[in-house]
């Protein structure tokens, strides 16, 4: 299910222009990153993808919707967005509710739900939390469960909006983890973030915006060499990217594996 | 004497078993910059709170053991007394956030007219803090219209306006893109330069050792390692203890294994991984 962009301009109702022509096409299956500096228009963009926000000019399509012509709740089917901060999304009393009431929602049958719902525990390790209230659970915790419960919907397309935020080493990997097994799934994943690194390592294509803009467009590997495009929307190349610069290495390296390989 | 003083110090949240914090014993002098890591749950957050009075004052629980600050003991003071000493910008920005204020002027505003500090005093002193972490022209903004990074340096500009002697900061660069994290490492550092104590929590290890004097790495309520930046951030009981820890740490350590890396000290920053690969 592709995701059409075009054209898409918005304006907040206080006069500010957040997003400036967008045109974008994102393939089924893709893994996107989206970065650029605070204010770049990352969250008004993928606000846009389920409806949350409606264009100014221009038009979004989700498969063969038009977001404006469906409601957010329609959209929910196709489209599921982890908020950047998990307090804003959740508001069960337990953890297994949480998860549970976005798949029972979009009207499962009870089977797929608990399936679903079981598999989102698994990947995000939270089957042994099921019975706690969230707001007993530290922020780390929460925004698995904001993660979990959007996984658990099973949507072609999947948004997260800076989930590595707050979160340790560990976690980052458990993350990771969920972000691969979505993409063998086959669904697309799409993600703001500010840690250069994980993007680095975990994501095919990288857009970067800036100034309500689309900067940069493309494979990983070329879009995070451009250091001095980059520094226009204030992200700084990945740490062993800017140090094979610095060491004049030809290639630009991401990952630890090709730095190490092209230092021979 | 230190600064702080954290001696035997233990603490429980209320209805809990588990102490939180077990048997800390830490001093920092004033002016210093020191930086906690710690994994997810290492109770950061709560030193932070403890540091900042409302851990017991506010959150209640045992504590035992003493923290002293300004040669004032937190079990002796109020928390009235103890916040005129101590600032804290929260993890997330929008728990600090008043509410009751309609601009970021107001909003950084609110705190000095607290305390009754006189209405031309309180102009220039936000003039000057909001200057100083760049956020001059969010002045007339609404608080809640901003980006989370924007919101973060509003909150870190209330605490600073206070000129508070301790401060204490929660990551507060976690929403911030980079250049956002290098100017507010490059204002805390300052201020820690002109006298003001510092204690940050933070994930970004290559900002730590760039800019901070001492490490402090927390697990399990407890002190693991402490010492100077690359010491602490290179050590091999951080990956081991699932601490996050810089590429350029973990590309030089594996380099080492294969006869590409020949120095002893691993680094932590881009120019000390420059360094030694080069040499």
């Amino acid at each position: 299910m592709n995701i059409e962009i075009k054209g898409l301009r918005f304006t907040y109702p206080t006069g500010l222009e957040a997003l400036k022509g967008i045109n974008l096409t994102i393939q089924s299956g893709e893994q996107v990153a989206i970065v650029g500096q605070n204010g770049a228009g990352k969250t008004t963009l993928v606000r846009h993808f389920n409806g949350l926000l409606k264009p100014t000019s221009g038009s979004i399509f989700i498969g063969d919707w038009e977001t404006t012509q469906f409601s957010v709740a329609k959209l929910a089917s196709r489209v599921g967005y982890v908020f950047q901060n998990p307090d804003d999304q959740l508001f069960s009393r337990d953890v297994l509710s949480e998860i549970t009431f976005g798949p029972r929602n979009l009207g499962y049958a009870k089977e797929k739900v608990d399936e679903l719902v079981q598999r989102a525990l698994t990947l995000t390790e939270l089957s042994d939390k099921t019975e706690t209230n969230p707001y007993d659970l530290s922020p780390t915790w929460r925004k698995m469960i904001a993660l979990a419960s959007i996984i658990a919907m099973d949507t072609p397309i999947v948004i997260f909006d800076e989930p590595t935020t707050g979160q340790d080493a560990v976690n980052v990997a458990r993350i990771a983890n969920v972000i691969a097994e979505l993409k063998r799934e086959g669904k697309t994943v799409i993600t703001i973030t500010h840690d250069i690194d994980f993007c680095a390592e975990n994501f095919e294509r990288v857009i970067a915006l800036s100034n309500g803009q689309v900067l940069l467009d493309g494979p990983a590997r070329e879009v995070l060499g451009q250091e001095e495009i980059l520094a226009q929307t204030y992200v700084d190349p990945p740490q062993l990217t800017r140090l094979g610069k610095r060491l004049g290495l030809k290639e630009t390296v991401t990952r630890q594996e090709e730095f190490l390989q092209a230092l021979k | 004497m230190a600064f702080i003083n954290l001696t035997n110090l233990t603490y429980k949240y209320p209805l809990t078993e588990t102490p939180v914090l077990q048997n800390i014993n830490l001093q920092i002098n004033e002016g210093e910059f020191v930086a906690v890591v710690g994994p997810n749950g290492a109770g950061k957050s709560t030193l932070c709170y403890t540091l900042a009075g409302f851990v017991p004052h506010f959150f209640k629980g045992e504590l035992t053991g003493s923290v002293e600050v300004a040669g004032a003991s937190l079990l002796e003071s109020t928390l009235d007394e103890w916040v005129l000493n101590v600032g804290l910008a929260f993890q997330n920005p929008f728990n600090q956030i008043s509410g009751a204020k309609y601009s970021v002027f107001e909003e950084i505003a609110f705190g000095l007219e607290n305390i009754g500090i006189p209405r031309e005093e309180i102009k220039v002193r936000v003039e000057e803090a909001m200057v100083r972490t760049g956020i001059r022209e969010l002045a007339d903004r609404s608080p809640y219209s901003l980006s989370g990074g924007q919101q973060q340096r509003v909150a870190l500009t209330s605490i600073l306006v206070m000129k508070p002697k301790l401060l204490v900061l929660d990551e507060p660069t976690s929403q911030m893109d980079p250049i956002g994290t290098r100017e507010v490492f490059g204002v805390i550092r300052k201020m820690a330069e002109e006298g003001m104590t510092v204690v940050l929590v933070e994930h970004k290890v290559e900002w730590i050792a760039n800019f901070a004097d001492r490490v402090v790495a927390l697990k399990g309520g407890e002190i693991l390692l402490e010492g100077k930046p690359n010491e602490v951030l290179t050590s091999e009981l951080l990956s081991e203890n699932g601490f996050g820890i810089s590429r350029y740490t973990s590309a030089a350590r594996e380099a080492q294994k294969r006869g590409l890396w020949k120095k002893k000290q691993l680094p932590v920053t881009l120019d000390e991984a420059v360094e030694g690969f080069k040499s």
